[in-house]
């Protein structure tokens, strides 16, 4: 099929969406906050490694721990949802499929974030 | 959706070995990528054999002796020869780089060349570059001001002047753009490393009055920040610039403008 579109056409397409700065800083400010947070979680596992659901339950319960925990999860889950859309964007070109895709990548989060944070809050305050 | 193996009619097949030139004995082996609009055939990669003994020492010194002396439809661009043009870029021994300041010495084994990577290819080594053209003259690389032109000229300090090196030197050869993985999957949206120093040079150009307004235009999910920082440009550029720095750059402006 011949496309008869200019080249310059193409290139200037719909425009800039003057937009992508926030996106662009938001993942680095998320990658800074995983370094501590990613660090500490690895740190609580190493430690509980082999502990039994009672003293795990218990540690998990202590406010700090908690915090730290829940913040973890906001950090990582959020940065992940900025990676993975730049991931789609990049390969995937179709638009009805990159639409679908980057809704998804949205409501996974979400989903998986509001789990985690309910489950924490249940054993922090005893549920 | 990218990709990942080539259409039936663009794999690439064996193609003729031409014969050794007679009575040479320093010879250079040359394996071209050859294609042409004119017939049907997919592309092949032909074999040459180039008499060293009657050839200068650059990797196009040896295509221009393939074309004048075996093979006159070898297709590809050249003029100054000494790297300055940017006609010549083509991929050689796996890297985009200048035909005519690569040394055949410097090639380990046979002298593998093709166009640059994922451009349409018009004939053999030649690509069509009229999408990297239109997205430069969509930057608009030329002074912007507002302040009426002075009688003589615009002044700059010596340190603003300072600034344009490492920019200016570009001749747009395009080897850091095709070299690039962004911009072989979002080729048409993302500005690439040849078009985007070329805007920063524009940015960071003390003389400019528009830099608020290229900001704007350049500040897009896919125009700028396709860029991964993969920096196969700057290891490829011939000249020995650095795309990768001066994306940098330009997302540093986006970020400082707002913070």
């Amino acid at each position: 099929m011949a496309d008869m579109r200019t080249p310059l056409n193409k290139v200037r397409g719909l425009g800039s969406a003057r937009g992508g700065t926030e996106h662009f800083w938001r993942q680095r400010l998320t990658a800074v906050s995983n370094i501590p947070l990613i660090i500490f979680f690895i740190g609580f596992v190493a430690v509980y490694a082999g502990a039994s659901y009672e003293e795990i339950r218990a540690a998990l319960a202590q406010p700090v721990v908690a915090l730290l925990i829940g913040f973890a999860f906001v950090s990582v889950l959020y940065h992940m949802r900025l990676g993975m859309q730049i991931i789609i964007e990049d390969y995937v070109h179709e638009e009805g499929w990159k639409i679908f895709l980057v809704i998804l990548n949205t409501f996974f989060p979400i989903v998986v974030g509001a789990t985690a944070l309910y489950s924490l809050l249940r054993i922090a305050f005893g549920g | 959706m990218v990709q990942l193996t080539l259409p039936k009619n663009s794999k690439v097949k064996q193609g003729k070995v031409w014969p050794r030139p007679e009575g040479a004995t320093n010879l250079r082996e040359y394996r071209v990528y050859r294609w042409s609009p004119d017939d049907t055939e997919n592309p092949r990669v032909d074999t040459y054999y180039v008499d060293l003994d009657d050839c200068g020492p650059m990797v196009l010194d040896g295509l221009i002796w393939i074309k004048n002396k075996i093979d006159p439809t070898l297709t590809f661009r050249r003029s100054c020869r000494e790297g300055i043009c940017g006609s010549c870029a083509m991929n050689i021994d796996g890297a985009n780089t200048l035909a005519c300041t690569k040394a055949m010495d410097d090639v380990g084994g046979a002298v593998r060349i093709y166009p640059l990577p994922h451009m349409p290819v018009v004939k053999d080594l030649v690509p069509d570059l009229s999408i990297p053209y239109a997205q430069l003259s969509s930057i608009e690389p030329w002074l912007q001001t507002v302040t009426p032109e002075p009688a003589t000229e615009w002044k700059q300090s010596h340190e603003d002047r300072a600034k344009l090196d490492g920019l200016y030197e570009c001749i747009l050869c395009f080897c850091c753009q095709t070299s690039c993985p962004s911009y072989w999957w979002n080729g048409e949206r993302y500005l690439g490393p040849a078009v985007l120093l070329q805007a920063y040079r524009w940015l960071i150009d003390s003389r400019d009055e528009a830099t608020g307004e290229r900001l704007d235009k350049l500040e897009d999910p896919f125009r700028l920040y396709r860029c991964h920082t993969i920096m196969n440009c700057t290891q490829t550029c011939p000249k020995g610039l650095n795309p990768a720095k001066a994306i940098a750059e330009i997302k540093k402006m986006m970020v400082e403008r707002r913070v």
